[in-house]
């Protein structure tokens, strides 16, 4: 993917301050956009509280083909960015009704008011690229292509579930769309991104195949204090793996503030201190953020290695629908919620001539329908026989091993029917 | 400590071998059951000649029917030449020949690499596979681990290896979560055909740490198997099965045995994962080991034979799942069952074990299922103590006269 960007131009000139910490030997890549911070922030008596200002935002965007357009997407893009977030938003909402009816259970995480991350990222990607979430996935899974039919199934635990219902909400899985789940405990999927990067590069180098598939793998900032965290930031510099660490900072773990557990709570400054690249982007606007997705994406399609990109977003709902949500302040509430993604994006839409109102509206009841649809498929399906429970257990089911009458318990018609017990 | 391909084709392996009739195999349309994939299979370890009729060889290579147990005799006799190695190099050539043949295997882990690996088992690799399919990692075990799963999920065919096993104790959460389970939630969507293997156990005074036995911390694992090599000639063979399983497996190594020298066969051959091995065939009462215990028990079945008894010795070589049919066998003829394990007392293998045999084959036991293992001590360090936390053959003596009263 050839791209305007070189190594030293800055992306816009307006501060030398929106430089990026790099160590010295490395060449500066271009400055990223950044929002303004609100955080009160501990000052440090080092040398680099001078390189700190507040980043403001980006003003001209360097374009690929027209440089002379200050739009930073088209018509088609815009709506598809538009539709995916609806879908996001209207399918969490839609969870949550189904899940104060009976109709899913367990631990189910929301997404609303993140869906700027999602999109702006997952919507840059192939479908050769891989995704790997958290707990928090239904909305990546849809925004990789993942039907919100099969999405809906798996959360209502039926057979035609994404993962035939043995997974549920916080084990997203597609082959087919290449979405690595989905995992229950944070920090446990970046090391799987981590693999799926590293079998790109392999792909390319040993198997000498025309491979430049790129990893996204999400998790939020509570993630960034466990050290699964910084032993594959490690790694994925050392071999320069096709990779971007997305933190979703929403500045809260379930009950525990992000300023409360963590040291130094910028996050983005802990890409350079393993050599790669630490950005800051505002999560709440799409377009800042597919901004920034873009050069990560790029930059890991050209064999430059890892970026690590800090999203400040906001949940607007709890940590899960089992979160009472009490400790969170209403004023801090308040103001994400004023920085709605979907609402901003609408704006921008209508005010840069992208869209009218009619089309949008078109779009959420296309999106609403869809929704719909997805829950009637989702009710009428079956439920998993018991003929399912033994199977998936092993991609080999030798491995449940030779029975006292000599044959491979596999091959006990018990076992089909899934009452063997093995 | 010179390895010997103990006992001839024992009635309960060969039988064992024979009964498994792939055309019984049947594959329902949901289940991922490997017929499809038969042409890369060649899982080939039968008794004597029926091997070569029992289990089918669908692969197009020609595979010698090897004997996972074979008279020192037959060896020599039907496979001719043959080649001496030491364990440890078993195991390279396994690895070696599997990388060969796939270039999707590789090998991820510390100092796997320019060092050749600490037991020297990857020794040579690097050099001729490059840094990158022989891959030195930092020491970051659950990272590596997870990356190796992610790899795996994603189309190659990583071998894991732990420095030494306690070391994947770090990796616990990608080992259970990931590599056992992810199979089952992804709705059977993606495959870990990874091998995690090391080496483990009681070594010469290497403290606590360094000594442990992790077989009984993963064997409740679902998703996973589990496999102990103790002779050369199975260590590669298991090696190769390993690799070429679609499931993930863990091969446990031990440190003592790594020099172990044993003549195996110059032809390619595999072990089968699931089945256990005959060491040596008996009347009296039946032996159930693995890895180290192995020798043990080996050098405890001279002085009972010497005093008149005459032991079975099974190497169940497969920790999970158990081979309850040669266990069987065994027990319904000699209605007598001792366990020597490494493993702690609670919780380890042999406790599963006894708990299997009791479940399934109470009515043939004539005195209740004995098991020597490992005292509940962290391993010490002083030479004596470290000698009495590890059953010595003195103690399989005493305890088979006991049960054989």
């Amino acid at each position: 993917m050839a791209t305007a960007f070189s190594a030293t131009l800055p992306l816009h000139g307006s501060s030398q301050e929106n430089r990026l910490l790099l160590p010295p030997t490395r060449l500066p890549p271009p400055s990223f956009l950044g929002s303004t911070r609100s955080l009160p922030i501990r000052r440090l008596n080092h040398a680099h509280a001078a390189r700190r200002s507040p980043v403001v935002a980006v003003q001209e965007i360097v374009k690929e083909k027209k440089p002379t357009n200050p739009l930073l997407i088209t018509k088609e893009e815009g709506l598809v960015l538009y539709e995916d977030m609806i879908l996001g938003r209207s399918f969490e909402d839609m969870c949550a009704q189904m899940y104060y009816r009976g109709k899913m259970f367990g631990f189910v995480h929301l997404y609303n008011g993140q869906e700027a991350v999602s999109t702006g990222f997952i919507k840059l990607l192939t479908k050769s690229d891989s995704v790997v979430s958290t707990y928090r996935d239904h909305v990546h899974a849809l925004s990789k292509g993942v039907s919100a039919r099969a999405v809906m199934s798996e959360l209502f635990g039926k057979v035609t579930g994404c993962c035939r219902g043995q997974g549920g909400s916080m084990h997203m899985f597609s082959k087919e769309h290449n979405m690595l789940g989905g995992f229950a405990f944070i920090g446990e999927g970046i090391p799987v991104a981590t693999g799926a990067a590293f079998t790109s590069k392999y792909k390319r180098e040993v198997l000498k195949q025309d491979c430049d598939d790129v990893t996204v793998a999400f998790f939020g900032d509570g993630t960034c204090n466990n050290g699964q965290f910084y032993e594959c930031l490690n790694m994925a510099a050392l071999y320069k793996l096709p990779i971007i660490f997305v933190v979703e900072n929403n500045l809260w773990a379930i009950g525990m503030s992000h300023l409360r557990s963590t040291s130094d709570p910028e996050i983005w400054k802990k890409g350079p201190a393993f050599g790669m690249p630490g950005v800051h982007v505002d999560g709440m606007d799409v377009l800042k953020v597919r901004e920034v997705a873009k050069e990560a994406v790029s930059r890991a399609r050209r064999g430059e290695g890892p970026t690590l990109v800090e999203c400040e977003t906001y949940r607007f709902r709890g940590h899960s629908l089992a979160d009472p949500d009490e400790l969170r302040d209403a004023a801090e509430k308040a103001k994400y919620a004023a920085r709605d993604p979907i609402t901003a994006l609408k704006k921008y839409l209508i005010e840069n001539k992208l869209a009218n109102e009619g089309e949008l509206k078109t779009i959420e009841k296309k999106i609403d329908d869809l929704v719909e649809e997805a829950v009637e498929f989702a009710d009428a399906s079956p439920q998993p026989g018991r003929s399912q429970l033994l199977e998936n257990v092993f991609a080999d089911p030798k491995g449940f091993g030779i029975g006292p009458d000599g044959r491979y318990r596999c091959e006990d018609p018990k076992f089909t029917e899934g009452t063997a017990q093995v | 400590m010179a390895a010997r391909i103990h006992g001839g084709a024992g009635a309960g392996a060969a039988t064992a071998l024979s009964t498994f009739n792939p055309k019984k195999l049947v594959a329902p349309s949901r289940t991922n059951l490997p017929a499809a994939r038969s042409s890369k299979r060649c899982i080939v370890a039968g008794g004597g000649s029926d091997a070569s009729k029992s289990l089918s060889v669908r692969h197009s290579q020609k595979l010698i029917a090897s004997a996972a147990v074979a008279t020192k005799a037959e060896t020599s006799a039907t496979t001719g030449t043959g080649h001496e190695l030491l364990l440890f190099e078993a195991l390279q050539e396994g690895l070696e020949e599997e990388m060969d043949r796939d270039p999707h295997v590789c090998v991820m882990g510390e100092d796997v690499g320019h060092y050749g690996g600490s037991y020297k088992v990857t020794k040579g690799l690097a050099d001729k596979f490059g840094d990158l399919r022989v891959l030195d990692t930092p020491i970051c075990e659950n990272a590596f681990t997870g990356m190796g799963i992610g790899a795996a999920m994603t189309g190659l065919r990583p071998v894991i290896e732990g420095m030494n096993m306690g070391f994947l104790l770090l990796a616990f959460n990608q080992i259970s979560n990931n590599c056992g389970m992810l199979h089952y939630t992804s709705g059977g969507q993606f495959t870990i055909p990874v091998v995690i293997r090391g080496p483990g156990g009681v070594g010469r005074q290497l403290g606590a740490e360094h000594s442990q036995r992790l077989e009984s911390y993963f064997q409740s694992i679902p998703g996973i198997q589990m496999v102990a090599c103790s002779t050369p000639y199975n260590a590669k063979g298991l090696m190769k099965a390993a690799i070429r399983s679609e499931n993930p497996v863990i091969l446990f190594e031990h440190v003592l045995l790594y020099n172990l020298k044993e003549k195996i066969p110059d032809e390619e051959y595999i072990c089968n994962l699931e089945e256990a091995e005959m060491v040596r065939p008996g009347e009296h009462i039946t032996i159930l080991t693995y890895s180290r215990m192995r020798y043990h028990v080996m050098q405890a079945a001279k002085t009972l034979v010497n005093k008149g008894y005459d032991p079975e010795v099974i190497d169940i070589r497969s920790l999970k799942p158990f081979d309850l049919y040669t266990i069987g066998n065994s027990v319904k003829k000699t209605h007598r069952v001792l366990i020597v394990e490494e493993c702690m007392r609670t919780g380890g293998i042999g406790a599963s074990l006894t708990a299997a045999i009791n479940e399934n084959f109470h009515d043939y036991l004539d005195a209740p299922v004995m098991c020597l293992s490992s005292q509940d001590v962290p391993t010490p360090y002083a030479g004596t103590l470290e000698e009495w936390t590890v059953v010595q053959p003195a103690q399989i003596v005493t305890a088979v006269e006991q049960l054989c009263q």
